[in-house]
């Protein structure tokens, strides 16, 4: 064994341990914004970190297992929109203004249509990358714009306001307390999909080969797996939790708008990235994700408190994915 | 020993197999034969058809027209994992490693084994625990003792180290026979000797080998018999001791043919019992 020094010493145990930087980050930032603003610690204050991070934090889940696989899906946005739309405007009472003819339904049918509706979409991005060859940037890309144009058309840009939902759409959004915490149930589901996703990714040979083929495609092909059959699959997973997201993303805002914010997308990745999983697919965890999409809700929120414009916040997300890129590309240089 | 070496059916038998790519004929009638617990060198110039006839058998390629046997019995890959199934198991020249993942894992890819029980059967969980010792086991077998840390990324690993993790893969699964597609390329000196090694140890233990190398010491070194490939076919197949190197280089440029009395068509070496 030749000497390492220790600057290679911790970039190898960054290597080993990809959550570590971004965790040291939010750390630092949460002390950082206490001092700043003693009432950023306060349980108030904590619990609406929480409920600011679980859209983002839940869609950013399909968004890890798009990028371990070196894929992109610019279109978890709009699906997820497209699938919330789903819900409510087959939920909505028929007496109420809606567009489609086939309102009224049972509020779990709504919920389960929805979901499937976010399945069909990711299946349809995995059928394009994987039947087609088309690189994802492109066919997410396309797709962004398909499902933003089917909705508005579909249901006519109408915003479905709070009174007109059944309330069984809305329950991820309502809160219990614990200490003087005031938890969201989305939340509480949020995290369970992380447990579940991470197990998968960690323990289950699906999980093995989603790294394998994000690696590398050619090794893992001549491994045995069928690469293309594993990516269609990660597309038709993500699908799944994009709509489970749009059913959180009802309780979370209360209305179904068809013009909900277009960068959600963004704020996905840049979790992923600030989270530790490498664009180039085959390396990060899942909880990285979860440390990442706080950061994001810690910055901004901390940067508000501290009394800063929202354009420093923007700013300040900015840096932070550059640098989390930056230090990627310098720990996979790791040698042994 | 008294095993009569005309009585040996190949492991691997291929006969008259033609592989084309739009107009480039790359395999025009190519024959091979692999005898049980040899190494079988396959030499041949740039094009010769060597990487095409190994691929053929590794199930990368598919046959246009001519029959492959595995022990006497017709077979057809269509994929590496079906070559895979059948017996035949290949290191590639890019070695088909998963960097980012450790040497149990990149051993086991493709193949996990799962826990027993519950945990195996509906949560689908992967026994790494099992598969590590088991890793472990198949790399002392082969006398690997390079590899200390089982759960180290292989792209921590040196050349010779990666080689060594597909060498062991192969060894590991391949009930029948192993392919090595320029196993030493990238390889220096003692690293190459290491991989000589292994392949000397594969075949005492009865596993036969094809070797294909531009090597021709190393060639020299290890192999019982040499197949040379020239234009898509068999040239000619001799053995260390009835050739030379500069032979083995004339046949491979057409310099020099072989008459099909004085090749070594038949098996040279008694396999050793396989363990």
């Amino acid at each position: 064994m030749e000497r390492q020094t220790s600057m290679q010493k911790v970039q190898g145990v960054l290597h080993k341990y990809p959550y570590l930087s971004p965790l040291i980050v939010l750390i630092v930032a949460m002390t950082v914004f206490y001092f700043a603003n003693h009432r950023f610690l306060l349980p108030g204050n904590l619990s609406f970190l929480t409920q600011q991070t679980v859209i983002v934090g839940t869609l950013a889940i399909a968004q890890t297992l798009v990028i371990l696989t070196a894929g992109i899906d610019l279109s978890i946005g709009a699906i997820m929109i497209f699938s919330q739309m789903v819900m409510a405007n087959l939920a909505v009472s028929a007496s109420a203004s809606n567009v489609l003819p086939v309102a009224g339904q049972n509020p779990y049918l709504a919920i389960a249509i929805g979901i499937l509706a976010g399945v069909l979409a990711g299946g349809m991005n995995g059928l394009l990358i994987t039947r087609f060859n088309l690189p994802p940037f492109i066919v997410t890309l396309g797709t962004l714009s398909i499902w933003t144009a089917i909705t508005l058309l579909l249901f006519k840009s109408r915003t479905i306001q709070e009174p007109e939902i059944p309330a069984t759409l809305k329950w991820l959004g309502s809160t219990f307390q614990i200490g003087g915490f005031q938890l969201l149930y989305g939340v509480i589901l949020m995290l369970i999909m992380y447990v579940i996703f991470g197990y998968i990714l960690r323990s289950t040979a699906w999980g093995m080969h989603i790294y394998a083929v994000g690696d590398d495609p050619a090794a893992a092909q001549l491994t045995g797996i069928s690469t293309k059959r594993v990516i269609f699959s990660v597309y038709l997973v993500s699908g799944l939790i994009i709509g489970i997201a749009g059913w959180v993303t009802l309780g979370r805002v209360g209305s179904a708008s068809p013009n909900v914010d277009p960068l959600l997308n963004l704020d996905t990745i840049t979790a992923v990235v600030i989270g530790g999983t490498s664009l180039f697919g085959g390396r990060g965890v899942l909880i990285g994700t979860l440390i990442g999409a706080l950061i994001i809700t810690v910055v901004e929120n901390g940067l508000s408190l501290a009394g800063f414009d929202q354009a420093y916040r923007v700013l300040a997300v900015g840096i932070l994915v550059i640098l989390a890129v930056a230090v990627d590309q310098w720990i996979r240089k790791v040698k042994a | 020993m008294t095993t009569d070496l005309s009585t040996l059916q190949p492991v691997v038998e291929g006969k008259n197999i033609v592989k084309t790519f739009g107009r480039v004929v790359a395999l025009d009638g190519a024959n091979l034969a692999l005898y049980p617990g040899e190494v079988l060198a396959v030499v041949g110039d740039n094009g010769a058809g060597k990487s095409s006839l190994i691929k053929c058998f590794s199930g990368a390629y598919t046959p246009d027209a001519g029959e492959m046997f595995v022990n006497g019995e017709q077979v057809q890959f269509k994929s590496t994992h079906e070559a895979r199934v059948g017996g035949i198991e290949t290191v590639f020249q890019t070695l088909a490693v998963a960097p980012a993942l450790d040497i149990a894992s990149n051993m086991y890819l493709g193949r996990e084994i799962r826990k027993p029980g519950i945990m195996g059967s509906v949560f689908r969980s992967l026994d790494k625990k099992e598969m590590r010792a088991q890793a472990s086991a198949h790399l002392k077998n082969l006398g690997i003792t390079t590899l200390q840390n089982i759960t180290q990324a292989v792209e921590t690993l040196s050349g010779g180290q990666r080689q060594a993790v597909a060498v062991a893969r192969a060894a590991a699964f391949g009930s029948k026979v192993i392919i090595l597609d320029e196993p030493t390329a990238a390889l220096g000196v003692n690293e190459s000797a290491r991989v000589l090694k292994m392949i000397q140890d594969l075949r005492d233990r009865g596993i036969p080998v094809i070797l294909i190398s531009h090597n021709m010491p190393q060639v020299f070194e290890v192999a019982d018999r040499i197949h040379v490939a020239r234009l898509g076919k068999r040239a000619a197949v001799v053995t260390p001791q009835t050739a030379s190197m500069n032979d083995v280089v004339a046949i491979m440029t057409g310099a020099m043919t072989v008459p099909e009395e004085e090749q070594q068509l038949a098996p040279v070496r008694v396999p050793a019992p396989m363990a």
